[in-house]
């Protein structure tokens, strides 16, 4: 609502929204309200992992992106098209052809964003080997788990690993690569085709970094529709402009769940997909509960991000797809057909060099107040409120449960006659008019939904 | 700010219930994390113990501005010895509770490391009192 730590790329069409509270009830990190009948994100507490986008049933939840033209701003285009992209099309449809199609569509290059997955790989190694004080540390391939470390987990920000994302190192190596060939850099633009909405916040306000290392975010669905179009449009006889040779056969799974994980040689690490068993688990692993763990690979979307809530297929059918793309790529390596280190490595040095991001902080959303005696006195409302409470966590306060609307009042955000128990009990003593609770309802739900429809309709 | 759990002998499938609930109220109150995590781990081990050794007990929390205090408390068989309780590796855990990676001979040395302040009364067949306590500021 107010107040945002960052920017949010999840926003919530208020025309659109009629208030089914779907979305509060799935968020996992209990950021929705519903006021006035319409769903309301609180800044502070999203973390733009999607979940409310993938249940929302009025497409009101949407996904703010760049417009596609803006990359005509720049003579050299390039797309970062992330592994996953071709797995959305069929089996038919090789990646060179979808990286032709992506030149036909107005780019002037085309590279993968895990093109520097196994220079990443090695950096992170790399980091375990020199913070084996710490454990365990985790990964930050995912900008959701981030996000969800830095609001939930604050004692474990310091566990997270400083290292660039892929999509970051890869921007900087094709950036470099084209200045050097003497293309001016302002005439260099790069855009990223996103599998989810985290990765666009992530980019527009990176965590621990002054500025992103993109010029501009594509939605995957968008960017979909467009190679598709393209593709429906082309006859048989279409000569490829370029082969697709970036990636390994380790690079191209490596956005998928355990991609990143058995890449490196740690005794004891876990790979965790879906936010909910993520969660889980790191409150877990925040009390001690699982000892001499070296590493966490944790993703925020089940598979990895062939489930991001962006891409268009199923993410089992995605998944597969980009597995028979590595198990191709793997057996050429084995006859000796393709080499396993890419053109990246001439900027290796580079690129393990500047590779570090800055301090990530905690932002607690737990906290009730900075001045202790007043979050002290918050709590104990809290747990009085609670008391009172039906415990039943039905919604029909406009908060996801008993506990939160509990959270709500004591911060003042909302009021003990929300609560529709609390509303019948003053009815019954006459201490509230039965229109009162209607008012009361109607400022939750909306006006029209407690119309007397029952004779109207 | 006063709260209770009860423990129960050999339940260790529901241990850490306590140690979860102390850990979302002290972050609520914004306490350094460190802090928290040293509270939370040291309640869990305290936990356990009560569990493994002393027919379970009660969880007494008690929270206010400046300190979290934690008593724990059982009708167990009580300790023997608590200074040499107290000493990293000594054990007195059955083979099944080492079985199931319990009875280190760590509990009592990691909660004294955890705790600003620790004060344990046993009485032998009586049971055993441990109060912990981590100061805010």
């Amino acid at each position: 609502m107010k107040d945002s730590f960052f920017y949010h790329a999840l926003k919530i069409d208020q025309d659109r929204c009629f208030g089914c509270s779907l979305c509060m009830r799935k968020c996992p990190t209990e950021a929705i309200r519903v006021r006035n009948g319409k769903a309301q994100i609180y800044g502070n507490r999203c973390i733009d992992c999607g979940d409310c986008f993938k249940v929302c049933p009025s497409g009101a939840v949407y996904v703010a992106q760049d417009d596609f033209e803006n990359i005509y701003n720049y003579s050299t285009r390039v797309v970062l098209m992330p592994s996953v992209f071709p797995g959305q099309f069929a089996e038919n449809f090789s990646a060179s052809l979808i990286h032709s199609v992506l030149l036909d569509i107005g780019f002037t290059n085309v590279i993968e964003v895990e093109a520097s997955a196994m220079i990443h790989s090695q950096l992170t190694s790399q980091y375990i080997e020199e913070r084996n004080d710490k454990k365990p540390l985790i990964s930050t391939f995912c900008p959701a788990i981030v996000r969800l470390i830095q609001v939930k987990f604050p004692a474990l920000v310091d566990n997270l690993i400083p290292i660039k994302a892929p999509v970051d190192l890869t921007a900087n190596y094709i950036r470099k690569k084209l200045i050097d060939s003497g293309i001016p850099e302002e005439e260099i633009g790069i855009f990223y085709i996103t599998p989810c909405a985290a990765k666009i916040a992530a980019t527009k306000s990176p965590v621990g970094e002054e500025k992103s290392s993109v010029d501009g975010v594509l939605n995957m669905d968008t960017m979909y529709n467009k190679v598709l179009m393209k593709l429906k449009n082309t006859d048989k006889d279409y000569k490829l402009k370029t082969i697709a040779n970036d990636l390994n056969s380790d690079c191209v799974i490596f956005s998928m769940t355990n991609g990143e994980k058995r890449l490196n040689n740690c005794k004891k690490s876990f790979a965790i997909d879906e936010i909910h068993n993520v969660i889980e688990f790191l409150d877990r692993v925040e009390n001690d509960e699982i000892e001499d763990l070296d590493f966490l690979e944790l993703r925020a979307c089940d598979q990895g991000c062939p489930g991001g809530v962006l891409t268009i297929g199923n993410r089992f059918v995605i998944n597969d797809r980009v597995m028979l793309r590595a198990k191709k790529i793997a057996e050429r390596e084995r006859r000796g057909e393709t080499t396993r280190r890419k053109e990246i490595y001439e900027y290796e040095e580079e690129l393990l060099n500047n590779s570090k991001v800055g301090k990530i902080l905690p932002r607690s959303m737990m906290v009730l107040d900075n001045d202790i005696s007043i979050a002290f006195q918050k709590l104990t409302k809290i747990k009085e409120l609670e008391a009172k409470l039906p415990q039943i966590d039905c919604s029909v306060c406009g908060a996801p449960s008993c506990r939160a609307l509990a959270e709500d009042i004591a911060c003042e955000k909302a009021s003990l006659v929300d609560c529709v128990f609390i509303q019948r009990n003053l009815e019954n003593r006459e201490s509230m008019s039965n229109n009162e609770s209607i008012e009361i309802m109607k400022k939750i739900w909306g006006g029209e939904i407690l119309d007397d429809y029952i004779l109207n309709k | 700010m006063h709260f209770e759990y009860n423990v129960i002998e050999g339940d260790f499938a529901n241990a850490g219930k306590a140690s979860s609930e102390i850990k979302k109220t002290m972050k609520q109150l914004n306490i350094d994390s460190q802090k928290i995590k040293r509270m939370v781990v040291a309640v869990y081990e305290a936990e356990v113990n009560a569990i493994a050794h002393a027919y379970g007990g009660n969880i007494y929390v008690d929270i206010d501005s400046e300190k979290i205090s934690v008593i724990i408390k059982d009708t167990g068989p009580g300790i023997n010895d608590i200074e040499l309780a107290m000493q990293q590796g000594y054990s007195t855990a059955s083979a099944k509770v080492r079985e199931m990676g319990f009875g280190a001979g760590m509990g009592l040395p990691n909660i004294k490391n955890n705790v600003d302040h620790l004060d344990i009364k046993s009485e032998i067949g009586v049971g055993t009192e441990i109060k912990m306590v981590v100061n805010f500021t």
